[in-house]
């Protein structure tokens, strides 16, 4: 059921995307050369219309300056090239063929600059977050990173930690937001944190409190825009009818979901459920106008997570009225 | 009058290397190196003076001979040679601190302090923000070793400022040193045949050359050049990161990924028999890494390392030798398997 339907995207990103894959079709087309080709060797490139041998000449170049070490990490330990190459060709096809996912508004991504994007957060497993990465990825004119904040809990698990640094995420703390929003980055921020994600099902689409608002002032200070995104479709991926609290404790964890498959049905049931995502990116509002000292005006901070937070849930409702169903 | 230059460590590498190196330096009248041991490297002329920095015969050693700049340098993770272990080597760090700068204190000729910290003060720990500027802190102080010393030496240094509000105090923290005579117990571990990781971490390190350590240490000991202040406190690092993946392939030594526990414990166990210097705060190093900001290093300072954290990485590779793996030969096969792939792709088209 799930490749039933094919949603259009952005007329832009929807030709380049198109072009895209006409481009992996042909080149893919004499399957029985590409056989000696080692699998890490033939990434998909972003690039259309490319022959088999210069595809797999770049492949070799990819593996010859990954096994040679030769290639550069910032100083957050972002990954560009594994980023590009590996990361999101490995996300893509969940983004494109599972949860199908529909962007609207990314115009409101400024093309250079920085820029904090906040969104909800919702799903149990943060894959909103990544969605939301390879939408900015994919489908930006200008190619934009989103480099997202993410909570302690990912950079103390091991495997997670590295991905995610290698990914581009780091530590959702006031330091890094702000060096990456003056390095002229967009962020991504979902400041709901656990509270969001691992909200119950029946609270699906409820905005929980937006943490201290720490996210307005370091906004504020670095003068960036705010461009508020809500995501339609990560709530259903996995409904959380209940929260194993002793056994989450006991594991060192925030919660522990119960869903209607997940314990019971082992790894199968961890498979999330094949919603329609759509994910749409709000007007920004700007914080250049303010003075410098506005970052420490409570009243001000509180008003403006106000309006992020309306905008986005109000946005929320928008779409689901739009919404056809849940899976399609 | 001109100055006399005390300097602490004379008897390692890199303290020796800083001897030989102020020796020349025109406006330096008189060096005296002071270690504990006799070094086994030559100082370039350079007095020497076998004291313990730990003896309170150190005050005698500054009043005697009218020392008017104090480089420390004797603050180290592993001992020298054979000299003792780890309690001897922090007695050395902590108490050796504190009775040189009590001797500072008294001393109405010194004018100027400069001390070799190390960036792990801050520690490791992977709630800590990706970059530690100088001001950041710790969120997890470190329990033990070498960065506890440190920590307590930074603290006596602050009291000894506050105390002696005319001395210039400038504390300088290093990231991991590297060169081609290092000999530091992470250059230990980077000639090791195949280096032992810690499973699902990749850590973030950053070096700095030993040339530029010495020419950093020089700026902060000299009186200030027009527009930069040398007193403070300072991260000293090379530009940009390298992470521990890399670094193992661009040495070309293969990597051994271990879990957690069992680093921790085979290190333990390690070090217990001697056989290595692997201290647990540097196994938490090389499992979340650690990055320092350079701007103020740069701004108020006014250094600029000559060489960036890849480039002390490979001028270290090189002094090596190759590894099991050899990025060249690495790259060499994947060249080699490109060209049969074109040669027999060619007919095709």
């Amino acid at each position: 059921m799930a490749d039933a339907k094919v949603i259009p995207f952005g007329e832009e990103p929807r030709a380049r995307r198109k072009a895209r894959r006409v481009g992996r079709g042909t080149a893919l087309a004499p399957v029985p050369e590409a056989r000696t080709v080692p699998e890490p060797a033939a990434p998909p490139q972003p690039t259309a219309g490319r022959t088999l041998d210069e595809r797999i000449a770049g492949g070799l170049n990819f593996l010859r300056r990954r096994i040679t070490g030769d290639y550069e990490v910032d100083d957050f330990g972002y990954d560009k090239e594994l980023t590009d190459q590996v990361l999101m060709s490995l996300l893509r096809p969940i983004y494109e063929k599972y949860f199908r996912v529909e962007v609207k508004g990314l115009e409101n991504i400024p093309s250079e600059g920085g820029a904090l994007v906040v969104a909800n957060h919702s799903g149990t497993l943060p894959l909103d977050g990544l969605m939301l990465q390879v939408a900015v990825h994919d489908n930006h004119p200008a190619e934009r990173h989103l480099r997202l904040l993410a909570a302690d809990l990912v950079f103390v698990l091991p495997v997670i930690n590295e991905l995610a640094r290698k990914a581009g995420h780091t530590l959702a703390c006031a330091e890094d937001a702000q060096r990456l929003l003056e390095r002229g980055e967009i962020v991504g921020v979902m400041p709901e944190g656990f509270k969001g994600i691992g909200k119950p099902f029946a609270d699906r689409y409820k905005l929980q409190r937006f943490g201290r608002g720490g996210f307005v002032s370091t906004a504020l200070k670095a003068g960036v825009p705010i461009v508020p995104c809500s995501i339609v479709g990560a709530e259903e991926i996995y409904p959380m009818i209940g929260n194993a609290k002793t056994l989450a404790r006991v594991l060192g964890l925030p919660y522990f979901p119960v869903t209607p498959t997940f314990p019971w049905l082992g790894p199968l049931g961890a498979v999330p459920l094949p919603t329609k995502w759509t994910i749409q990116f709000g007007e920004p509002i700007p914080t250049d106008g303010f003075p410098p000292e506005a970052a420490d005006d409570p009243m001000l901070m509180f008003n403006l997570t106000d309006q992020v937070r309306e905008t986005i849930q109000h946005t929320l409702y928008k779409l689901l009225v739009q919404r056809r169903s849940v899976f399609f | 009058m001109g100055n006399v230059v005390l300097v602490t460590g004379a008897a390692r590498q890199l303290g020796g290397r800083f001897v030989r190196r102020i020796q020349r330096d025109p406006d330096v009248d008189r060096v005296i190196g002071v270690d504990a041991v006799p070094p086994e490297h030559h100082l370039g002329g350079a007095e020497f003076l076998k004291a313990d920095i730990r003896h309170p015969a150190i005050a005698r050693v500054l009043a005697e001979t009218g020392v008017d700049t104090v480089v420390h340098m004797d603050i180290n993770g592993t001992p020298l040679g054979s000299r003792g272990g780890r309690a001897s080597v922090k007695e050395t760090n902590v108490i050796g601190t504190m009775q040189l700068l009590g001797a500072c204190q008294k001393s109405p000729n010194v004018q100027r302090v400069v001390i070799k910290s190390s960036t792990s003060v801050y520690g490791s720990a992977p709630r800590d923000p990706a970059v530690f500027t100088e001001n950041t802190p710790p969120k997890s102080l470190p329990s033990g070793g070498f960065a506890k010393d440190t920590v307590e030496v930074e603290g006596y240094v602050r009291g000894f400022a506050r105390r002696r509000p005319d001395v210039a105090v400038c504390v300088l923290r290093f990231a991991n040193v590297l060169g081609p005579c290092a000999d530091s117990p992470l250059a230990e571990y980077f000639s090791l045949p195949v280096l032992p990781t810690v499973l699902g971490y990749d850590p973030r390190l950053q070096f700095v050359h030993e040339d530029d350590a010495i020419e950093v240490l020089r700026i902060a000991a000299a009186a200030p050049r027009r527009g930069t202040l040398n007193s403070g406190t300072f991260n000293i690092a090379g530009d940009g990161v390298l992470l521990l993946s890399q670094t193992s392939r661009r040495l070309g030594r293969p990597t051994l990924p271990l879990f957690l526990p069992t680093v921790t414990w085979a290190g333990t166990a390690l070090r217990s028999i001697g056989i290595t210097d692997f201290s647990p705060e540097q196994i938490r190093m090389l499992t979340h890494g650690r990055v320092v900001e350079t701007t103020q290093m740069r701004e108020t300072l006014g250094f600029h390392p000559q060489y960036t954290t890849a480039e002390t990485f490979a001028e270290f590779a090189r002094s090596r030798g190759s590894g099991l793996l050899p990025p060249e030969s690495l790259a060499r096969t994947v060249d080699r398997l490109a060209g049969v792939l074109s040669a027999r792709g060619g007919p095709t088209q």
